[in-house]
Order: structure tokens, then sequence, then C-alpha cells
């Protein structure tokens, strides 16, 4: 009797003490939350502002209804849109292609033994913390001068599709399938590049999928080569051409502040849509 | 298994092409170049030329002082946050888990330059909206950009504000691997939570974290988009010049490719001592 009443005095205070850990856990991560979002949010606040609005001295947390003249005056300081279609055409292009050359070789690190393999593994994990800074002047220069390729589609696809991390992640993929599905199909006399195509790839639908979202992206908002490279206006990514404005004197922030829109919500929109990819591919680099 | 050497090589054939020319010829290229004195036509190979300028060069050490001081500020705050958000968003008490986790891993979609306008607009001295918040409860304003500190400081916060996030997704997929019942036994026995957090949480992951330090380190190493942006090509005064943005001056304004090279390699340095300090951090004990 008394046990009883003991143990359901302690099992009592553990619940009173879960609720007080649970309140004291969400006073703390509330106001961190809105710190974080508040970045984004005064984004889009600026971007539905008349430039007046944005210089005045008043407090504005809410938005205005100066998007649309915001997007305008971006217009009229540079040529958004088109810089936009570039980045959309490049960033589909690159990201099937860079999809399709790191499965193909993660697809060879996981399934085949090769003279020279530790060779090409020491090659991918050596190069993820070696500085980019390393490649980036006679890559410049290459590019550039030698293959006269400034200005054009081809640098912005071409050089940055070596990657590492997405190559260890498909080996990772690859090789948690089972062996048999491939020597079954060996045995039927299936050629391999048509086990890769038409057994492998379809079977690592969502591993693809969380590849191509971070491809894309880091694609979609990559700066310093398209910087460098696409420097004339008319070859300018999106996000080269919104940097050119930061910094002037005569030009509309509300402008710039719908361009930042323009870049970021589409990417929040496929963020929360497909977070689970997302989260999947970013997590994929450290965990083995 | 059987050897397979040309299947495999014609499957890994397009993504070695790729590298030989973008990155190996490249890594090699530049080392060679940074013994070239390049603003002579033709280059001439002159060994001391851009390493000796190194060496006795201001600017280089101003721009290494700046990026070694937000590496060493930067990076720890930042990770020691990513821990925090990571284990509170893992916590089974948490309601409304998809809310935060929008919160903190949102910034990880957001690109260099919308966010570098978004912070260089919210720290303007006499409109933005950090000033205006900071005036409304009585305090003073601070001139952001004419002063080193300060100008430091937004660096600082806006790359926190981007990579943490990033981090705790990495954090909190490691966490979600750790099996669940050493978690019960240390409960049955009465540990607290805290103690679990320091005795079972951190020890286990430990590995990632390295894993995290040293890729922000090396991201934050190469620091030029927030630089070159947010307080204007390293300003004031090149009080926030960075590595990155000084390689950015003297190989792309300047055209001085040997320089740069010399710059490039001595952050190629740093990053490799990095790298041998995490694999002496996570090697395994005998």
């Amino acid at each position: 009797m008394s046990s009883r009443s003991a143990s359901s005095r302690s099992s009592s205070s553990r619940s009173s003490s879960r609720l007080g850990r649970s309140i004291a856990l969400h006073l703390f991560l509330t106001p961190l939350a809105l710190i974080w979002l508040f970045p984004l949010w005064m984004m889009v606040i600026f971007s539905t502002m008349p430039d007046r609005g944005i210089f005045s001295p008043s407090i504005e947390l809410l938005p205005h209804g100066s998007f649309l003249d915001n997007v305008n005056n971006l217009q009229r300081d540079t040529n958004f849109i088109g810089a936009i279609g570039i980045s959309v055409s490049v960033a589909v292009t690159y990201t099937f292609l860079s999809v399709l050359l790191t499965s193909m070789a993660g697809w060879a690190l996981a399934r085949y033994q090769f003279f020279g393999k530790g060779v090409v593994v020491a090659i991918i994990l050596g190069t993820i913390t070696l500085p980019y800074a390393v490649v980036l002047i006679p890559q410049f220069i290459m590019v550039a001068r030698d293959f006269k390729l400034a200005n054009t589609w081809v640098a912005l696809i071409v050089p940055p599709l070596f990657n590492s991390l997405g190559v260890l992640f498909m080996r990772q993929s690859f090789s948690m399938m089972p062996g048999d599905l491939f020597d079954a199909a060996r045995v039927e006399g299936v050629k391999e590049w048509r086990i890769f195509l038409f057994v492998a790839l379809p079977l690592a639908r969502p591993m693809l999928a969380a590849l191509a979202i971070i491809l894309f992206l880091a694609s979609w908002n990559n700066y310093l080569w398209p910087l460098l490279i696409n420097s004339k206006p008319g070859a300018m990514t999106a996000p080269v051409a919104l940097g050119t404005l930061i910094g002037l004197t005569k030009v509309s922030w509300g402008g710039i502040m719908a361009g930042a829109v323009m870049l970021t919500v589409p990417m929040l929109v496929v963020f929360v849509l497909l977070q689970r990819h997302f989260v999947a591919g970013i997590a994929a680099g450290a965990i083995k | 298994m059987r050897y397979q050497n040309a299947t495999a090589y014609r499957f890994l054939a397009p993504y070695l092409l790729i590298f030989s020319i973008f990155w190996l010829w490249p890594i090699i290229n530049s080392f060679l170049i940074s013994f070239q004195a390049t603003r002579t036509v033709p280059w001439r190979f002159a060994p001391t030329f851009n390493w000796g300028r190194l060496i006795g060069d201001p600017a280089f050490f101003n721009a290494l002082k700046n990026t070694l001081l937000i590496l060493v500020i930067q990076v720890p705050v930042m990770i020691t946050l990513a821990i925090v958000m990571a284990v509170l968003l893992n916590s089974p008490l948490l309601k409304a888990r998809g809310l935060f986790r929008f919160a903190f891993f949102a910034p990880v979609v957001v690109g260099e330059v919308a966010y570098s306008a978004v912070f260089r607009l919210m720290f303007n001295l006499d409109y933005g909206i950090i000033n205006k918040l900071l005036n409304s409860v009585g305090l003073p304003r601070i001139d952001w950009f004419s002063n080193v500190t300060p100008a430091m400081a937004v660096i600082m916060i806006a790359v926190t504000w981007r990579w943490a996030g990033y981090n705790a997704i990495i954090l909190l997929a490691g966490l979600q691997s750790i099996p669940q019942d050493v978690y019960e036994a240390a409960t049955l026995d009465r540990v607290s939570k805290l103690k679990q957090f320091f005795y079972i949480t951190l020890p286990l992951l430990k590995p990632i974290i390295v894993f995290c330090a040293v890729l922000s380190i090396i991201g934050t190493m190469q620091l030029f988009t927030e630089p070159f942006l947010i307080t204007e090509r390293g300003g004031p005064g090149g009080g926030t010049e960075t590595l990155g943005l000084l390689l950015y001056r003297q190989g792309f304004r300047s055209l001085n490719f040997g320089y740069a090279s010399a710059i490039a390699y001595t952050m190629a340095g740093l990053a490799i001592a990095i790298s041998l300090v995490q694999l002496w951090l996570t090697r395994e004990p005998k």
C-alpha cells in the first residue's frame, strides 16, 4: 500500500518535471526560432516596400503592396528576368549531368573491384577538404584564356561537375543494395550499363532525388565562379546580376530585395515540400 | 570479387576526365604559377618573387589575421549553437517540430548574395531595422560598417545565421543514429539528462562534431561573399578583408595570378594542417 502510493507520487513528480522541461524547452527555442526567421521575414517585407518606405525612420514589420513596382525597378537596374532564365537553364542542365556523372562514378566504386580503386577513393576524400581557392586561378585561366569559353553556358556548367560528396553518397546508396539482384540480371546476360540504367538507378530514386535537390541548389546559389567567368551583362546568372547592384549609390533597394525574394522563395517552397530529401542529402555527407 | 577494370573505368571515365582537366591539372598548375612572375609577358620563373612578397606583405598579414579572428570566434559559437539546436530539435517533448525545423534549416537554401543584401540593409546606420530596434528600447544606435569591430561582428552574425542550421542537420542525423537503449539504461540508473548529454551524447557525437568543425573552418577560411558584399570590399579600410577577398583582389582585379596562387596555397596549407588535426582528434583509440 505505502509502496504503491510512493511510486504514484514519484511518477506524478516525474510527469510534472517533464512538463517543466517541456515549458523550458519551448520558452528557449521559440525566441531563437523567431530570431532565425527574422532576416527572411525582413527580406519579404523590404521587397514589398517602396524605397521611400525602406529609407524612413519608422519601424515596418508588415508587408506593403509595392512588390511588382520593385520588380519593375529591379528590371530597370539590370536584366534580372533574363538572368533568372540563364540561372534556371544552367541549374537544370547541371543537375541532370551531375547526377548522371556522380551516380556512374558511385556505381563503379560500389559494385566493381578494379585496379587503382584506392587511388580514386583517396582523390575523392582528399578533395573534400581542399580549398576551392587552389584550383580557382588556373581554372579561370584555362576556361577564359585557353578554351575561350568565358561568358558561355559551358563555362558555368562543366567545371563544377566534379563534386566529391555526391559520389560518396551514391557509392553508399548502391553498395547498400542487395547484390543478388544485379547478379540475377547478369546471369540473364544483361549488359552492365543496362543493369546500371534500368535496375540500379530506378532502385536509387529517393537518393537521386536528394542528390538532385542539393546539386540544383548549389548551382542556383553559386556565386564566385559565375562572378569571375560570366561577368558580361547578358551572360550573368541571377545572383551575379543582383550582386552588381549591391553597393551602387543610385539603385532601388526595394528592387534588390525583390530580386532576393525571387531567388530565395522558390527554394524555400521546394525545401518545405521536399524537406526529407533535403535533410537526407545534407546529412549524407557526414554519416556513413 | 574478380577485377573488372574495363567496365569500372568506363563508368568512371567522364568523372575522372572532369577531375583531371578542372581539378588535378589546376592543383598542380596553381603550385607552378606561384613560382612565376606573372605581371610580365611572357611569365618567367622567379621562385622567390611571390612567396618573398607574401612574407613581407602587410595586406597579407592583415587578411590572415582577420580570417583567423573570424575562425576562432565564429566557428566555435556556431558549432555550439548547432549542437544546441540539434539536441533540442531531437527532444521527444518538442511540439510543432516542423515549424522549428523550418526556422533553423531554412537559411540553408538562401543564397549568399540574397542574404548579404538583407544583412546589409538590416544593419544600415540610419534606416536599418537593427538600429531602429536598438533605439526603440533606449539603446544607442551602432555605426556597424564604419568601425572594424562591429563590421566584423556583422560578418560573424551573418555567417552563423547562414550555416548553424546546416551543421544542425548533420548533427541531428548523428544524434538519431545513437541507439536509444543507451539512454534508457542511463535513465533507469537515474543519470540526469544533463549528465547523459555530457557523458553519452557528446562523446558519441564527437567524430561528427569534428567533421562539422573542419568543414566550417575550411568554409570560413575561404570567406569571400560576405566581406565582398556586406562590408563593401572588406571595409572599413581593409578591416574585414579576408584571405579569400585578398585572393580575389590580387588575382582578378590586379590580374596578379602568381601572387594570388601563393595566397591560395597558403590557404591549402592551413586546410591540410586542419585536416591532420581532424585525423588526430578522431583516431581510433589503441
